[in-house]
């Protein structure tokens, strides 16, 4: 068939009146989808978390057919690549072309920050995955709830577990030359001191580093252990290299959140065995809403979730849950935020709530790395139930102090 | 006193490494003027391919070879399709090596994902070696070895043979190069295809140090533009005197002040920049 100028003519007519018939047969704002936003990062070195991130969040809805609260919802993509800038670019894509009605993300703590303007500016309620500590303590923004947890949330608590539970009385730390690092270095180092513990060697190499070598020979060896804050991939390329220099049974490792993910595990071998580290979630959780996701993560793309993957698997339930308390109503924000920050959901890592300023009060996982049906997982130990941001500290004495930083808690007990 | 043993070890197997990095790197900025920007992807698709071929022959040697070879290819590729229609705008060369490295970074986080990937060391490489009470991985004196023994194999490569000599002269002149009949055209591409072939095995031979990961070629390339700004365009010599002085920098330098380590690695650039130019080695160029 030719497609003659009539025809067209003819078509584009029918599409014309056919749209025109459209507009008073239009549904009313309640019926329409939910546009969901996610800020994610599949591109660049951070792109193994952030498609991991998509892959959870669009299990999530599958699983609950593309309906939260009896509504159906969209969701949008965009990609970061982890730099600040664009996470704004592409936030205001999602906003102004998109028009998304929530937003779930970003993961890093720079682009949340250079995202907190506009999100204040467009009131749109976010669901972050990013852990900069002040978004939800000294200059909280009321657009903002996060069901993972700040930088040093989990730090804090194994701090604890290595002074009480392990009975470590000096430790070293070490970790990525970012906020992201600094946080939770300063968590961890403030818990222990203050429980009586010693850290007596600090060191922050550059987020970039291409080689632990320097940091390395410095390791002193008469501590109990070293707690590492890395982020991505360091924490992997640090330990290899400690195995390398024979530091491997001399010095007790035991990692942050991000530092033996799942992720990180999968390339690796018998040498991690045994370490101990402190996450808001692990694969291995016994509760049957986690067994339920590990199972058809793993079926559908053959390994185990980890952080980033729970992450917005946990963001997408606090979304439901806010979702059902208004009814699916979305579109009166004020009482969304409300709902959002007021509800307590059983999630894949366990119950979650939040305090005033948005950030989650949930479990800390202790977690040991083991082999299991053939594969490294994090095992859970021991759960802290219920920890704040502000661990067992009175809030408001709290937030009286500079946030955590390379010089903030003082390091006192340095030696050389 | 361990310490400033195991530091100038340290130094000594990173110099190696930042050789195999940069003495491609300095070749092709030297004979052909432009700063190949994709020097970091070739470098990081060595290690990538490296991974591939570990992954099927635990045979770390073969791996550098298959890598240094079709890395070689896709240099090869890269300077006859892309860069040979821009002759002469150098610029324009240099944002189309821009270019190909973004390409070349997503297109390896399809095919092998954004996880870090390790590559195996030989088994005999991978306990430390022990010497009374220093301990020091076996297999970064390999990695210093192999640097030397690349650098004798190319110093013989552009000092003692007819290439080699034709190769210098297009450095040193190239219109008299030219006027004297030498096919500076085929040397663009047989330098090249050397300069990729030296990343790509120097990708897989950093592997079990670096691991292969996202964002290896975006940390690579700095470090391979400081050893030629420093060493001089072009020189071999440049290149190797370079890797060391930055190597022993940029670890002591971390070590005793961490807080500054990335100032000084980029101080001594700017300083033999603002004092010589041409860099410590390197010639007038016309």
């Amino acid at each position: 068939m030719t497609f003659t100028r009539r025809r067209f003519v003819k078509t584009a007519g029918g599409a014309l009146a056919l749209s025109t018939v459209g507009v008073p047969l239009r549904a009313s704002a309640q019926s329409e989808p939910i546009r969901i936003g996610l800020m994610t990062v599949k591109t660049g070195p951070l792109a193994s978390g952030g498609i991991d991130m998509e892959r959870a969040l669009t299990q999530f809805l599958k699983e609950h057919n593309n309906t939260l609260a009896g509504r159906k919802v969209e969701l949008f993509v965009g990609d970061s690549a982890g730099v600040p800038a664009q996470a704004r670019t592409k936030l205001q894509e999602l906003v102004e072309r998109d028009k998304i009605q929530v937003l779930i993300g970003p993961l890093a703590t720079a682009e949340a920050l250079a995202s907190d303007d506009y999100i204040r500016q467009q009131q749109l309620p976010t669901l972050s995955v990013a852990a900069a500590e002040d978004m939800t303590q000294r200059n909280p923004n009321p657009w903002f709830v996060r069901g993972t947890s700040t930088s040093s949330q989990s730090a804090q608590a194994l701090a604890d577990y290595c002074y009480q539970t392990l009975k470590y009385k000096r430790m070293a730390t070490i970790a990525d030359d970012i906020a992201y690092g600094q946080e939770m270095c300063g968590g961890f180092q403030r818990v222990f001191e203050d429980e009586g513990g010693k850290i007596v060697q600090k060191m922050f190499p550059p987020l970039t580093v291409p080689d632990y070598a320097t940091y390395l020979a410095q390791q002193k060896t008469n501590i109990d252990g070293i707690f590492l804050g890395f982020a991505g991939s360091n924490g992997f390329r640090w330990y290899k290299q400690f195995n390398e220099y024979g530091l491997k049974g001399k010095v007790n490792v035991v990692g942050g959140m991000t530092a033996f993910d799942e992720a990180v595990l999968r390339n690796m071998g018998d040498e991690a065995l045994g370490i101990i580290t402190a996450c808001w979630y692990s694969a291995g959780i016994d509760n049957p809403l986690n067994k339920k996701f590990v199972t058809a993560f793993r079926n559908e793309w053959k390994y185990d979730p980890g952080f980033y993957a729970a992450a917005t698997y946990v963001e997408g339930a606090v979304l439901e849950g806010a979702l059902i308390a208004v009814n699916g109503k979305i579109e009166d924000k004020h009482a969304f935020m409300k709902a959002l920050r007021g509800i307590k959901v059983d999630t894949v890592r366990g119950p979650v709530s939040f305090d005033v300023y948005g950030n989650v009060v949930g479990n800390v996982y202790i977690r040991k790395v083991e082999r299991k049906e053939g594969r490294l997982v994090n095992t859970v130990i021991y759960t802290y139930p219920n920890v704040s941001q502000f661990w067992k500290y009175e809030e408001r004495e709290f937030l009286k102090n500079p946030v955590y930083s390379r010089d903030w808690p003082p390091a006192k007990n340095l030696e050389n | 006193m361990q310490f400033w043993i195991i530091q100038t070890l340290n130094s000594l197997a990173l110099g190696g490494l930042l050789f195999l990095l940069a003495a491609g790197f300095s070749l092709i900025f030297g004979l052909m003027r432009i700063a190949n920007l994709t020097h970091g992807s070739l470098f990081m698709l060595g290690a990538y391919v490296g991974v591939t071929v570990l992954a099927i022959v635990p045979n770390l040697w073969l791996a550098a070879l298959i890598a240094g070879v079709s890395v070689a290819v896709f240099g090869g590729l890269l300077e006859r399709l892309l860069l040979r229609p821009l002759a002469g705008n150098a610029l324009g060369q240099v944002l189309v090596t821009l270019g190909v490295s973004f390409i070349v970074a997503d297109l390896c986080l399809v095919i092998w994902g954004g996880d870090p990937i390790p590559l195996t060391a030989p088994s005999s490489l991978q306990r430390p070696l022990v010497i009374g009470s220093i301990a020091f991985p076996a297999y970064r004196l390999f990695v210093l070895g192999v640097a030397i023994v690349t650098a004798i194999a190319l110093h013989v490569l552009m000092d003692r043979t007819r290439l080699g000599a034709m190769i210098r002269a297009g450095v040193d002149d190239m219109p008299m190069a030219r006027a004297v009949g030498i096919p500076v055209s085929k040397l663009f591409t047989f330098v090249f295809c050397l300069g990729a072939a030296l990343a790509g095995a120097g990708g897989v031979i950093a592997g079990p140090i670096m691991s292969a990961y996202p964002g290896l070629d975006a940390d690579m390339l700095p470090l391979a533009l400081i050893v030629v700004i420093l060493g001089g365009v072009g020189s071999l010599l440049g290149a190797f005197v370079g890797s060391f002085i930055i190597a022993f920098i940029y670890t002591f330098g971390s070590a005793l002040l961490p807080d500054l380590a990335y100032v000084i690695l980029f101080l001594p650039m700017i300083a033999v920049i603002a004092f010589r130019p041409r860099g410590l080695f390197g010639r007038q160029i016309s």
